[in-house]
């Protein structure tokens, strides 16, 4: 049997709108990945520390309450401060095209804003993830 | 190799190594070979019982007061994987995020990925990964519903079973072979009403099964209020002292350490009787009844 | 129907029926079953005979009576329109303070405040998990300093103030009693609503702090306050929109949030409120979503619902009681962050439901909101929206106008009987809180929305601009940004606060608070010294947080 892609789905920061997370964590299930759901009101430390001890192939975290700009790149910069800035980045959530620039200069390989398929985000992380 | 495995703090390379001997990849015996004679030096604490227990609570309550005890602590958290996709989600750190930062704890989720026999034999390798590297109390934690679940609690040293006031006749139809496993039990959320007539009644269960030496306690306790946690441990710990002063773990060691070669054995005897060309000639045989299957076993068996 | 007539008119359908089966076979429907956007199916055609059961005085009755079907005034818009109330907040107190008189301006009847997610949660402005989150989603609120900016130069005996708070409700309440005292407003006179529904915020919010049990005294602590001191405020908004919002079918909408609203009311009664001295004053908070008579529907089922659900189980004497006041937002996770202009007709679809099915106020969103906070043309938009619906529409002339209609009679009775069969099974459970504690309302929600995303995705349910009619834009312009220095100004405010206040008698008041909490004492004179003593809001629900405890989250995917 082949070994699943292993996700962390988090959600950075404190709103507590988490459709959005446990859909794609769904999703993500029923493409055969194997999704660690961690929950709400999550530090970017909680969220490396997770990713790392999982030992995951993918980060990807749903953010609606606008601070993503702050708390993206933290967490990117602390997983390379782990050495773990192979592990595939990416964000869905209420995100400005303007910053989905900034936010792709920071290291998150895909931002998916409301209304993406959840298809779209399957083939991209099976497409980009590093095995 | 050897010298990075002792190091707790480098969670980075621990966690590849639990990949890496989990799914059993290139490499993977190297690094059991490597860190075999580190293990044991971990004590393990398998916590079971029925879904919605509070199981992932309690585990981060005890993870808590061993920390406090200034010991490092591992936790390998077991759900269910998918029949229908293969995939599955893994929730039980949403219990432990605040755990997660801390140096002394490391907390690692699996899927059973329907994989049976291959199951407990990838938690006891993550286990061996654990122990080697540091982590002085090991949790492995997994929904006591299913016969595979059962096996991997075997792999413990102390079976904590965890229930819940309001199961009720649960408890009265819960399969007695699951019963048994428990040497300690823990009746969680102990402040909702009922908790008493549960405690009462389990111990009226337990007092049916076959007498044994050792009489496993029932502690109340309240993961979410932080009661009972104390008295919770040193049951566990009366059961380690038992166990050790009557060579008990001993025995219970070896009967892991033996569980473990024959899932080795079976592993690779199936992988090399599979990857035989003979194997798919005899399967085709047996299809059109010209074989039998004990006929067909001792053929691929012959080198 | 006499006997007579009904034979007749089955005679009627069959040949109905015949003729469109015929019809079929060369041209087919566009789909072999139609539903709903909660998934409910429909009917072809809806007739006589699917009212039947309906009595036109129980079940229907007349405007401003039991059951309030039709509505909870007599002549509804006739007299007053619906109140405009824009939800709005944003980063500090005195930017906040100019969109609330720029809207008092703009003609906005009532104030509606949003505050940031650290407020909500209680934190202060310089706590960990506030960092990148301080003025985001609106206004942050540190302590009774920022309160009294936030309303400076409005004069809180004239305006009502709707304010989005749960968690720490009797802190932000305590502050506005406060900021009305200064301003030699007396309590009696203050006019306005907190949000104050923790249950929803387990079950679909999220900004919840302590556990349940704990939170439910403090609800009914305020209940018992209010009903005393602060006679004209209402204490709860009963919140079925976020659990819309969270993917629910409008059935469930119905069911969940009156689900919450009986285990508001039993906590009450169990303190020993008596019921008609607490219930005129809750009020509902609904959805307003695409399917315009689906909605429709739904709005007149709730009202109808708790209606019979005060008068039977509780045993309300007084009409106020039984009838159902809400507030209305359109949904926001309709709008579409492809080609955002198509919002603005989704919008007023939405306003159309929320006023055909009655409600005494609504918010409605704007264009640009699936990116961004708002800016100020589209919020203008948004406003002008309702205005248009009021003045030009024509359906405000006449009460009720859907009434009598077949599909929107039967639809009425399918979600009450629905949303009732829901409140049943909760019953079971041992009530709202015990059914959110074991996960049971969260996953018949995610499964919902689990089903409506597969069916976009599928090609079953069409969001036009994004699965059908998609062009390829270029990104939008002229967002509204947030200041990031926002977070930095709050926190040197809050420095300065803890060095000029003084902090003996913040000490003094949050060291009383402590043991009132420990007590079973009302908390809320207690927290009303403390705000005015300046200890934050931090501070004050750390003590709290101290005592209650912390909720844990479900697991719940």
């Amino acid at each position: 049997m082949e070994r699943p892609i292993r996700v962390l789905v988090a959600k950075p920061g404190l709103d507590g709108h988490d459709r959005g997370a446990k859909v794609i964590a769904r999703a993500l299930r029923d493409a055969g990945m194997e999704v660690i759901y961690t929950g709400l009101r999550q530090t970017p430390e909680q969220i490396v520390a997770a990713a790392v001890q999982e030992d995951v192939e993918v980060v990807a975290v749903s953010i609606l309450s606008g601070a993503h700009a702050t708390l993206l790149p933290r967490i990117k910069s602390l997983l390379k401060e782990e050495g773990a800035d192979d592990m595939l980045f990416v964000a869905g959530g209420v995100i400005p095209d303007e910053d989905i620039v900034f936010l792709k200069e920071n290291g998150v390989a895909a931002v998916f804003t409301p209304g993406t398929p959840t298809t779209e985000a399957v083939s991209f992380i099976k497409e980009n993830v590093k095995k | 190799m050897a010298d990075n495995v002792k190091v707790w703090q480098d969670r980075r390379k621990i966690a590849q190594m639990i990949t890496t001997v989990e799914n059993a990849l290139p490499g993977h015996e190297e690094i059991l070979q490597d860190i075999y004679k580190k293990t044991g030096q971990a004590y393990i604490i398998g916590i079971t019982g029925p879904p919605g227990a509070g199981k992932s609570s309690l585990t981060d309550a005890l993870s808590r007061v061993y920390i406090d005890m200034g010991k490092r602590v591992g936790v390998i958290a077991i759900d269910p994987t998918s029949p229908f996709s293969g995939g599955s989600i893994l929730g039980d750190r949403i219990r432990m995020n605040e755990l997660s930062t801390h140096p002394q704890m490391f907390i690692r989720s699996m899927g059973t990925r329907g994989q049976l026999g291959g199951l407990s034999a990838a938690t006891h390798s993550a286990v061996m990964v654990l122990d080697a590297c540091g982590a002085d109390i090991l949790f492995i934690e997994t929904v006591g519903v299913g016969q595979s679940e059962v096996e991997i609690v075997k792999l413990a040293d102390t079976v904590l079973m965890v229930m819940v006031p309001g199961l009720g006749d649960d408890i009265q139809t819960m399969k007695a072979g699951i019963m048994e496993i428990g040497d300690v039990f823990a009746i969680n959320k102990s402040d909702l009403p009922g908790a008493d007539r549960t405690k009462i009644e389990l111990e009226a269960m337990l007092s049916f099964l076959p007498p044994k030496e050792w009489r496993p306690p029932v502690r109340m306790v309240s993961a979410t209020e932080k009661e009972g946690l104390k008295e919770l441990v040193e049951a566990i710990d009366e059961h380690r002292t038992f166990q050790e002063k009557n060579k008990r773990l001993e025995e219970r060691r070896k009967r892991n350490v033996q569980e473990a070669l024959l899932a080795i054995l079976r592993d690779k005897m199936v992988a090399r009787v599979t990857s035989d060309d003979r194997y798919k000639r005899l399967l085709e045989e047996m299809v059109k009844k010209e074989i039998d299957p004990y006929e067909a076993a001792r053929q691929l068996m012959q080198k | 129907m006499n006997k007579e007539q009904r034979q007749a008119f089955q005679e009627v359908m069959e040949k109905y029926d015949e003729r469109v089966e015929r019809n079929l076979t060369r041209f087919p429907e566009r789909r072999s079953v139609f539903y709903t956007a909660s998934k409910a199916e429909v009917n072809r055609l809806y007739t006589p005979l699917d009212v039947e059961e309906l009595d036109v005085i129980e079940d229907i009755g007349v405007p401003g009576s039991y059951p309030f079907t039709r509505g909870v005034q007599p002549n509804m818009y006739r007299g007053r329109l619906w109140t405009m109330r824009m939800y709005a907040g944003f980063a500090t107190a005195e930017e906040s303070n100019k969109r609330y008189k720029f809207l008092l301006d703009q003609g906005q009847s009532g104030l509606s405040v949003a505050f940031d997610l650290p407020t909500q949660i209680g934190y202060d402005s310089d706590h960990v998990l506030a960092e990148g989150e301080v003025g985001k989603v609106g206004v942050a609120i540190d302590s009774l300093k920022d309160m009294e900016t936030l309303f400076d130069g409005i004069p809180l005996d004239k305006v009502s103030t709707s304010m989005t708070i749960n968690a720490p409700a009797s802190i932000l309440l305590a502050m506005y009693i406060a900021v009305g005292e200064k301003q030699g407003v007396p309590k009696a006179k203050l006019r306005g609503t907190i949000q104050n529904d923790i249950l929803k915020e387990y079950i679909a919010r999220g900004t919840y702090i302590f556990p349940t049990d704990p939170s439910m005294r403090l609800i009914t602590d305020i209940f018992a306050y209010c009903s005393k001191e602060v006679p004209s405020w209402n204490t709860i908004s009963i919140s079925g929109y976020h659990i819309r919002e969270a993917g629910s079918t409008a059935a469930q909408e119905v069911g969940f949030t009156l689900a919450d609203g009986i285990a508001y009311v039993e906590a009450a009664l169990e303190a020993g409120l008596e019921i008609d001295s607490f219930a005129p004053r809750l009020s509902f908070f609904f959805n307003a979503h695409n399917d315009l008579l689906e909605e429709v529907a739904k709005f007149r089922a709730a009202r109808r619902l708790w209606a019979r659900i005060m008068k039977e189980r509780f045993g309300a004497k007084d009409p106020k009681s039984m009838m159902m006041k809400f507030h209305t937002q359109t949904g926001g996770s309709t709008l579409t962050a492809q080609q955002t202009e198509n919002n603005i007709v989704r919008v007023a679809i939405q306003t159309l439901a929320a006023v055909l099915g009655g409600t005494q106020s609504l918010h409605t969103n704007s264009k640009d909101e699936a990116l961004a906070l708002p800016t100020e043309e589209s919020v203008q938009t948004a406003l002008r929206t309702q205005q248009i619906v009021a003045y030009e529409s024509g359906v405000t002339n006449t009460v009720d106008p859907l009434a009598g209609s077949y599909y929107i009679e039967a639809k009425t009775k399918e979600i009450e009987d629905e949303a009732m069969d829901y409140i049943q099974r909760i019953d079971d459970m041992g009530g709202a809180p015990r059914a959110i504690d074991a996960g049971f309302i969260q996953r018949e929600i995610m499964d919902a929305a689990y089903r409506y995303q597969v069916d976009i995705e599928k090609g079953d349910n069409i969001v036009v601009g994004v699965n059908k009619y998609h062009v390829d834009e270029p990104s939008p312009k002229g967002l509204l940004r947030v200041d990031l220095s926002v977070g930095e100004s709050q926190k040197a405010k809050l420095k300065a606060l803890r060095e000029e206040r003084d902090n003996e008698a913040v000490d003094a008041a949050l060291e009383k608070l402590r043991v009132v909490c420990q007590g079973d004492e009302n908390v809320m004179p207690a927290i009303i010294e403390a705000v005015k003593t300046y200890a934050t809001l931090g501070e004050i629900a750390d003590v709290m947080r101290d005592v209650f405890g912390e909720y844990q989250q479900s697991v719940i995917i």
